[in-house]
């Protein structure tokens, strides 16, 4: 690995003003993307910032009226292990138990996986389904971008030169909803999304009020299909309503063919698994009083 | 080359201190600068597992963490499983079911299931097959180290439930 110097900022805008004055700086959370790229040579930095010991990077907050916020560098094995949001984020906790392995979870983020921008990040169809927006600083302040905008393409993102993520934040789950992700790999552990979709619902009187729907690895970006959730408001949700959704899911997508499986399979895919994802969320929005 | 940096951490229960650059992994200083070689290199890029340690509260790939990122930390290694000449139960089980042929894999196996057994000191098969997906063998084919961890499961809570009787 090329050398660099390191520097550990303890507040935020320590860590603005370094990032502003060093242009090739990488930010470091948990490593297990930048480390990777800066070792094969993928990435360059004179300074790595590492942004664990800024206190607002590694909260977890739960608030029953204003949801959950989540620091960026906060690793996936302390959000799993989170009582409000074993209690309230079902589904967050599976999607941040199955990114990589045990030791991946011990230093991975959910900042870091939206910050790395792959269209085949597991979290963020989630995110995106939860309806989760990203708290951004910079050297002009802070702004908020919700999360089915902040990827541009495969590893681009909104994030302006000099700003940095600092929080996740998740709306508190409506009474009678439900979110779920599920990915389609073959194995059974430690693998990229042939397919993934997430998906949240909301049920009024047993119709749906509220829908949203993402898949990854069937795009450039994550992919947030408005239309597959809107075709669902005010609908009982059946099968066959639950499955137009599905329809309206595969017509978005634009999958590629590579070494994972080709356009035609994970097309086929993304209405099998936006279909299962539905019915999860369904289901949990109906136990969910 | 940048200036090195010293790191102070907690190592095997010992304070240790060196002196690595910030490029250097956490696995580099371990075994080239703290002279503990009994963590191993696979990979490289944090699939294989072979290089787990201890950091803090929870298991990590030591090659996917700067060493620098290590300071005021505490690190357990491989060769702070043992008590002086006797070995943890993993280790004798590892031994017992031969759960390991060429080695390499067994330094992180053995601290990847010591985790698992402080967190679940009686896990099911699965359970253990998730915990330890990310630990790669290319040569027992993974049953016999699954049988070592339960079994060695099965005598640390047999010999902790007799020593409270007692």
């Amino acid at each position: 690995m090329k050398a660099f110097d390191y520097a550990a900022p303890a507040s935020l805008p320590e860590a603005v003003g370094l990032l502003a004055s060093q242009p090739s700086a990488r930010l470091l959370a948990g490593g297990t993307d930048l480390l990777v790229q800066l070792r094969s040579g993928r990435k360059e930095a004179d300074v790595v910032i590492d942004v664990k010991k800024i206190p607002e990077l590694n909260e977890i907050t739960f608030s029953p009226e204003t949801g959950l916020t989540v620091g960026a560098a906060v690793p996936c094995y302390r959000l799993t292990a989170h009582a409000a949001v074993q209690t309230h984020y079902p589904a967050l906790v599976e999607v941040a138990s199955w990114i990589g392995g045990t030791q991946i979870q011990g230093r991975a983020s959910l900042g870091g996986n939206l910050c790395n921008s792959a269209p085949s990040a597991d979290s963020i169809p989630l995110l995106i389904a939860l309806g989760a927006t990203a708290l951004v600083a910079g050297p002009s302040g802070r702004r908020t971008i919700p999360v089915e905008e902040f990827c541009t393409a495969p590893g681009r993102n909104q994030l302006a030169p000099g700003e940095l993520l600092v929080s996740l934040h998740i709306p508190a789950p409506a009474p009678h909803s439900g979110a779920s992700y599920l990915r389609f790999i073959p194995r059974n552990e430690m693998d990229i999304a042939v397919v993934g979709a997430g998906a949240s619902v909301t049920l009024t009187d047993g119709v749906i009020t509220a829908a949203r729907i993402a898949l990854s690895s069937v795009a450039p970006t994550p992919l947030f299909v408005p239309a597959a959730g809107e075709a669902l408001l005010n609908q009982a949700p059946t099968p066959a309503a639950l499955e137009a959704a599905a329809q309206i899911a595969q017509e978005a997508a634009s999958p590629i063919s590579d070494m994972r499986g080709t356009a035609a399979y994970r097309r086929h895919l993304c209405a099998v698994m936006t279909r299962r994802a539905l019915e999860l969320a369904v289901a949990r929005a109906q136990e969910n009083n | 080359m940048s200036a090195k940096v010293q790191v102070q951490t907690t190592i095997n229960n010992e304070p240790v201190e060196f002196l690595c650059e910030p490029r250097q992994s956490l696995l580099e200083c371990l075994r080239d600068v703290v002279g503990l070689t009994g963590t191993k290199e696979g990979c490289g890029d944090g699939n294989c597992g072979s290089c787990t340690v201890k950091l803090g509260d929870r298991i990590v790939t030591s090659c996917l963490v700067l060493g620098v990122e290590a300071n005021g930390e505490s690190i357990t290694t491989v060769e702070g499983l043992a008590h002086g000449n006797t070995l943890h139960p993993l280790q004798k089980a590892f031994l017992e079911h031969a759960a390991l042929q060429c080695g390499i894999c067994t330094p992180g196996f053995l601290i990847a299931a010591d985790a698992l057994l402080q967190k679940h000191p009686q896990p099911t098969e699965e359970q253990t097959r998730f915990w330890l997906a990310n630990n790669l063998c290319r040569c027992t084919g993974y049953d016999k180290i699954i049988r070592a961890v339960q079994a060695a499961a099965t005598e640390i809570t047999t010999t902790k439930s007799n020593g409270a009787a007692q």
